[in-house]
């Protein structure tokens, strides 16, 4: 394999990765932020310690996104440094700003929020998580801004072969900006409704499990309490139904909202790039149906073997243009088109290397464009539809004894992250053989574009960037189960594990680290 | 001179100095982990010196890189690419760095603390080097063609440069963090720290005094001789200072010492950000690899606004965070189990075993 192939699988892993977690961050902050200004307006206990207990699973996955997101950031000038050079005008101001302007924010907001609690105003204490929250949102908006640019190149002018910035306005406004962060931050939701629901329902299995909780008749919750299991008060129960009820409702929500935004973004790609979205239907002619089930060989490029086994007619072209009739290009009519505006063959240009004279491959591969898009929309919509149906189970205040059931909603909370793993890698597989896409309805600018070929570092070899994939990646691996491990032992010790002074069986009688009168102890300490 | 392009090169100086001044002591701190703290209380009270500021500090480094690459594309392509395994091994020192912060009192366990201990320690060391080695290296050159790519394999790179800038930063960041562990603590672990301070400063600061020297000598400005006066100057006030047992200025004072030494060595190289060792017609210089004048007016409000505000709320942090910090103020670690029936639990662990 060459550097290129190499560097390509580089970015999908280390970049899917890095989107485990911060989708996680974005949605899971933003409700410990709602439930921790819940508990200041109510005063009731059970806010407190919601805030406390998802707080502490938001800071043990938190700070696995800020570990590899800097790799994200060194990666385009270490492995793509042609691509730094080309797009570096336009593209590297929302890398900076994104820097400046949200990182900065979140990550000292963070750290005051850890260290600040007892020491800053309950209000003070609160607005750091608030601040921080919105770093980590703004922080999503420049790397869309960035990454819409590759997608949908705007606000700039080709100068001496290289495209500069001319109007920031259009850059930071890019409809397919504007959609992708309402597409990700309602995805971001979704991955943090789903955790809340998986585990409180585990833990309110757990509490059935040990008969805590009972049923009566009518099958409503009779709430009971432990006194030799630490924290399993009957408070206890009110945080994990109210923590379930909210997740599920956030999950539904959230879902609705990235239909909608996906929808708004999907009409965008069928002008912006007909390519990816006629690939995402594996739909080699033209036509208006929606392909349910496509066999053959999906993945031939040249679609000459695709039958379409289940269609919905219209359905498609309801997608694009919000009617049933208007015929969608498909690739077949695409290739001789994008053949004659962007070439046949990769130009003879020293960039190029050894790649240079070769033929363009228009198609993405298509099996990947076809089922990634399917498994984003299922996912996302299995998830929300769970969603309901947890909230339906649990109207008489607990969660069935059943041992299935509770493993269903653990393995559950996947799905929304596959969701948006699937959704990136479409998105990304799909804008190939190009890594900036042209547009070309003209929305965009013209002519503006870079084949993913000539992106890479021409200075790096291949068994440099062997070296760093094969060495992050088993960092990757292991660190991953190290935060499963540890997000595992957090939520099996339950509210306990966030605030150790609930134990009321320890020797201190549960008066906390040190006892509340000691001023001079640190609240919170590594 | 082309003033917006050199401006940003001020600006990115500046963020190079602002990261070197604040992470210099987290990576410091990192590092004395394993050579300096007794025992384990020792230890915790040196992280929480750090606790609630490194991850702010850190995002320095992320504005230096973008900075430069929003400003400097070709300079930001070539160093980064140039440099890819020496960057690989910084990535892995800052993500064991950071995973360790967080992760280490996550567990009761002494081999689980031990591990991470191993992870601040060499992960500090190994990115306070890797910086270092890179910002040497781009004030004396790398072998890069005419397009910036570098020629000649995976350690062209590999000069004596390198290593001296690699220990420079990591000499400062040990000297700083025991300045800076001098200022926050108190106790036994105060006065360890400033008789470290005292001993051992000439010898960490040799050698980025040495690579200002190096670059003074072959560029040759006036006052980048003068700036190299005001860091030795400054060194020596916070040597005595420190001798005083006055923390703040002895800090203060290292603080000093790396801004007029580093002022000394940007100085010296301008207009050029990346020579190449091969052609000097192949230099990256402020002019060569800057950005559209467009983009960096754009950059220029936005710096102008960030960048005083980023100051002011860190300060308040620093300022909220300002006590100093004993063994006596550590809550105790608690450990918990899982809250599950207790003879359920015993049965769960024993069919794990």
């Amino acid at each position: 394999m060459e550097a290129l192939e190499i560097a390509r699988w580089q970015f999908g892993i280390v970049t899917v990765y890095h989107f485990l977690m911060v989708p996680l961050t974005i949605g899971l902050g933003t409700l410990v932020a709602i439930l921790q200004t819940r508990w200041l307006k109510t005063g009731k206990e059970e806010y407190l310690r919601m805030t406390k207990f998802w707080g502490k699973l938001f800071l043990i996955n938190f700070i696995m996104g800020v570990a590899t997101g800097i790799v994200q950031e060194f990666q385009f000038g270490m492995a793509w440094s042609e691509y730094s050079r080309f797009v570096g005008d336009v593209f590297g101001a929302p890398l900076a700003m994104e820097a400046l302007l949200a990182f900065f924010v979140e990550s000292t907001f963070l750290g005051l929020w850890i260290f600040g609690w007892k020491k800053l105003p309950a209000k003070v204490h609160l607005a750091c998580l608030w601040i921080a929250v919105v770093g980590s949102i703004v922080s999503a908006y420049f790397i869309l801004v960035a990454n819409s640019w590759m997608q949908h190149p705007v606000g700039v002018e080709m100068i001496e072969g290289r495209p500069q910035m001319v109007d920031a306005w259009a850059v930071f406004t890019n409809n397919t900006a504007m959609v992708a962060f309402f597409h990700t931050i309602t995805g971001a939701l979704a991955v943090a409704g789903g955790f809340l629901l998986g585990i409180s329902w585990y833990q309110l299995w757990r509490r059935r499990k040990d008969g805590i909780d009972t049923v009566d008749a009518q099958g409503r919750v009779v709430v009971g309490e432990s006194a030799a299991i630490a924290g399993r008060d009957k408070k206890d129960h009110a945080v994990w139904i109210k923590s379930l009820r909210i997740g599920a409702v956030v999950a539904m929500i959230a879902f609705a909202g990235s239909a909608v935004s996906g929808d708004l973004s999907g009409k965008l790609m069928f002008e912006q790039q007909p390519m990816k979205m006629a690939a995402a239907e594996a739909a080699c002619h033209d036509g208006t149906s929606f392909s349910v089930l496509s066999l053959g060989d999906v993945g031939s490029r040249d679609c000459s073997d695709v039958v379409a086994v289940m269609e919905v007619p219209g359905l498609l072209s309801f997608l694009a243009h919000n009617d049933f009739t208007t015929e969608i290009k498909g690739v077949n009519t695409l290739v001789p088109e994008y053949q004659e505006k962007y070439g046949k063959y990769l130009p003879d240009d020293p960039m190029y290397g050894d790649r240079a004279g070769q033929e363009i491959n228009y198609v993405p591969i298509m099996p990947v464009t076809y089922w990634g898009f399917r498994m984003m929309i299922g996912f996302g919509g299995l998830a929300a539809m769970a969603a309901g149906i947890a909230l339906l189970v649990t109207r008489k205040g607990t969660v069935p004894r059943s041992k299935p059931l509770m493993r269903l909603a653990l393995v559950g909370m996947l799905a929304p992250f596959g969701a948006n793993a699937a959704g990136w890698i479409f998105t990304e597989m799909g804008r190939q053989p190009f890594v900036v896409a042209p547009n070309p309805s003209m929305s965009g600018v013209d002519q503006v574009f870079m084949f993913t070929a000539s992106a890479v570092s021409p200075g790096v070899s291949a068994g440099e960037v062997i070296f760093s994939l094969v060495t992050l990646t088993t960092v990757y691996a292991v660190l991953l189960v190290v935060e499963v491990v540890l997000l595992t032992k957090y939520i099996r010790g339950g509210v306990v594990s966030a605030m150790p002074e609930l134990d009321t069986t320890r020797p201190d009688g549960g008066s906390g680290p040190g006892g509340e009168d000691e001023d001079d102890v640190l609240a919170f300490a590594y | 001179m082309d003033f917006l392009p050199t401006l940003w090169f001020i600006l990115i100086a500046v963020l190079w100095i602002g990261y070197l001044f604040l992470e210099g002591f987290d990576l410091g701190v990192g590092m004395l982990m394993k050579t300096f703290a007794r025992d384990e209380k020792e230890r915790r009270v040196l992280l929480n010196t750090v606790g609630p500021v490194w991850d702010g500090n850190e995002v320095w480094l992320l504005t230096a890189a973008g900075a430069t690459f929003a400003a400097f594309p070709f300079w930001y392509a070539s160093l980064f690419s140039a440099l890819y395994i020496p960057l690989v091994f910084v990535l892995l020192g800052l993500i064991f760095r950071a995973v360790a912060f967080e992760y280490r009192g996550k567990v009761h366990s002494n081999r689980w603390r031990k591990t991470w201990d191993w992870a601040i320690a060499l992960g500090s060391f190994v990115a306070a080097f890797g910086i270092g080695a890179m910002l040497a290296l781009t004030t004396t050159g790398l072998p890069l063609n005419a397009n910036g790519d570098r020629v000649g394999g995976p350690f062209a790179w590999f000069t004596w440069y390198a290593v001296l800038g690699g220990l420079a930063v990591v000499g400062f960041a040990l000297i700083h963090a025991a300045a800076f562990v001098a200022l926050k603590t108190d106790g036994d672990i105060r006065h360890r720290a400033r008789r470290l301070v005292g001993r051992w400063m000439p010898v960490g600061l040799l050698p980025l005094a040495l690579w200002a020297i190096t670059v003074a000598v072959q560029h040759g400005k006036w006052f980048s001789w003068i700036l190299l006066a005001v860091a030795v100057g400054a060194a020596v006030a916070a040597w005595r200072a420190n001798r005083a047992d006055r923390e703040g200025f002895s800090f203060l004072g290292m603080g000093v010492f790396l801004l007029a030494g580093a002022a000394a060595i940007f100085s010296a190289v301008y207009p050029v950000v990346l020579p190449s060792t091969l052609d000097p017609l192949w230099n990256l210089t402020v002019e060569n690899a800057s950005s559209s004048s467009y983009t960096l007016g754009l950059m220029s409000i936005v710096a102008a606004v960030g960048v005083p505000l980023v100051l002011a709320y860190q300060g308040w942090t620093y300022w909220v965070f300002r006590k100093r910090i004993t063994v006596a103020h550590l809550p105790e670690p608690l450990d918990f189990g899982p809250a599950v029936a207790p003879e359920k639990a015993l049965a769960s662990e024993g069919t794990k075993a």
